[in-house]
């Protein structure tokens, strides 16, 4: 054996390896708060409150964000709204009423082709199925079914995973107790399985807040405060977008950057807590 | 004594593997039942297939399983569930509180009331001799109790749905003796209201506290008879190899 005499001694095998994967997180938590802090340097000057809550001026040289602020609440909610009682039924039906089979993985394998195809695409799709074919036109609605669309497949695999997660044992205890099978699923499935439902939905939010080319296509850029979902709006990504692209103004570039990723942080610490608290409502032991 | 449970020349197959051959029993209504033999002799498919739990894909039955004179399969298998409750070998506390866990069977069956739900928890912790140590925490995690607490947690649970026989397979495995003493002393009362089928690996269990014991061996029943019977004067060597530590 020749290379025996080569062998890393394991005190030494074990010192790298908890190096390297120091290295690796230590990079990873530095990136996040260059970008942060970069961004909140640039930004936080012309954040206050006449930024946040008054309208735009010419194109958004001046002014405020309070439209795109509302726009992007609303596209984000409708997506919500329709995407997770679709996903998370999807994900029950896969998971509990259907036996493994060549169906089922067609459908998976659909809704993890449909994970990775580039959202502007979904924007394309959006664009000529609802704002052109469907005349909705440029809308919150043809927005909101667009992103609905992009974070279904996201929406699916994380309740199906979370689903698979729950014990079968508890299953068993429900049915020996004379529990049908809906009930069952929804006293006690559902529930166990909330938390990690709620990842996948947050995630969704995530990713609709932060949404650009899906939404500049199909709920258009208005500056308007939008009146009802028949009304155009941007969101802060696309007002961010316009702003750099069309060189209007990079310090409300910022300013609106600042507050994206403010209620990214917001939304994950919101729903942290919700998750905390149900938890805690079912009983369960919380880390 | 009123027969309870009729099975008659009952097979299983799982696949190609056949898990119980032929097997004819009697149970009582009012009697501790207990079904010993070593690991993989088909007990846990005989109770299985008694409240119809056995329902996976490539299995297959023949015979009949008679509860109270009617085939098992002739009655609506929700409500046969609640007429033949079951223990099983780990406890499984939903992740709720102790009261949730206790009313899940009563809220299934419809009962909303809060004060009906109540009075039907403390009924089934006393049941259960569990009562005086959680009745001041009912709504504290049903995780957060002991081994031996959580196990007659579970025979409160089974008790809140009323049935009329308790299956409970191997319910003492990973408990220590006085959790198990605590258990046994429970069956001893609960029989007087509910017929109890009892699966142990413990041949020492079966002697403290069953009416009948079932030998299994290799998914045949080898014989029947009271504890004093097998233990003392088993008919078939089998049996008697089994109990003085030959085999299993």
């Amino acid at each position: 054996m020749a290379n025996q005499s080569f062998r890393i001694p394991p005190i030494l095998n074990q010192r790298i390896a908890q190096v390297l994967l120091w290295l690796a997180t230590i990079i990873t938590l530095l990136v996040l708060f260059f970008i942060i802090i970069f961004i909140l340097i640039r930004g936080l000057r012309v954040i206050n409150f006449d930024f946040l809550f008054s309208l735009p001026l010419h194109m958004g040289k001046a002014g405020g964000i309070v439209s795109p602020i509302i726009g992007t609440i609303y596209l984000t909610a409708l997506a919500i709204i329709l995407a997770t009682p679709l996903g998370v039924g999807s994900a029950i039906y896969l998971t509990e009423y259907t036996k493994e089979n060549i169906f089922t993985k067609i459908i998976r394998f659909g809704a993890d082709c449909l994970a990775g195809i580039p959202s502007i695409i979904f924007g394309l799709f959006g664009f000529i199925l609802f704002v052109i074919k469907l005349r909705m036109g440029w809308s919150i609605l043809s927005g909101g079914l667009t992103l609905a669309f992009m974070i279904l497949p996201t929406i699916i695999r994380t309740s199906e995973e979370a689903i698979k997660a729950v014990p079968t044992a508890y299953r068993e205890v429900s049915t020996a107790l004379g529990g049908s099978k809906w009930q069952t699923v929804s006293r006690v499935v559902i529930p166990v399985a909330l938390p990690g439902i709620l990842t996948g939905v947050i995630l969704s939010i995530g990713r609709c807040i932060a949404e650009t080319a899906c939404v500049i296509f199909t709920a258009g850029s208005s500056l308007r405060i939008p009146t009802s979902i028949f009304d155009s709006s941007r969101t802060l990504a696309v007002h961010f977008y316009i702003l750099t692209r069309e060189g209007i103004s990079m310090e409300r570039a910022y300013g609106t950057a600042v507050i994206l990723i403010l209620a990214i942080i917001l939304v994950n610490f919101l729903a942290y807590w919700i998750m905390y608290r149900f938890i805690r409502r079912m009983g369960g032991y919380v880390g | 004594m009123s027969v309870k449970i009729q099975i008659e020349n009952y097979h299983f197959y799982y696949a190609n593997q056949q898990v119980l051959k032929g097997i004819n029993l009697t149970i009582n209504a009012n009697e501790i039942f207990s079904i010993i033999g070593p690991a993989h002799s088909g007990k846990t498919t005989l109770l299985r297939s008694i409240n119809r739990m056995n329902n996976e894909p490539n299995s297959r039955a023949e015979g009949k399983i008679y509860l109270d004179g009617k085939d098992v399969n002739t009655i609506d298998e929700n409500i046969l569930r609640r007429r033949v409750g079951m223990i099983f070998a780990t406890p499984i506390p939903i992740p709720a509180t102790i009261f949730n866990n206790v009313a899940y069977g009563p809220r299934l069956k419809g009962i909303k009331s809060l004060a009906h739900l109540r009075n039907i928890v403390e009924k089934s912790l006393r049941a259960a001799y569990l009562w005086e140590e959680v009745k001041d925490r009912l709504s504290d995690s049903a995780l957060r109790l002991s081994g031996g607490q959580q196990q007659r947690l579970c025979i409160a649970r089974a008790l809140a749905v009323e049935p009329e026989v308790l299956m409970m397979d191997e319910p003492c495995s990973g408990l220590d003796p006085i959790s198990t003493a605590k258990i046994e002393e429970a069956l001893q009362h609960l029989k007087k209201e509910y017929t109890i089928i009892l699966v142990t690996n413990n041949t020492k269990q079966a002697a403290r506290v069953a009416d009948t014991i079932a030998f299994f061996l290799s998914g045949e029943l080898i014989e029947t008879g009271p504890p004093e019977v097998i233990f003392t004067r088993p008919k078939d060597k089998r049996t008697d190899d089994y109990i003085s530590g030959r085999m299993g």
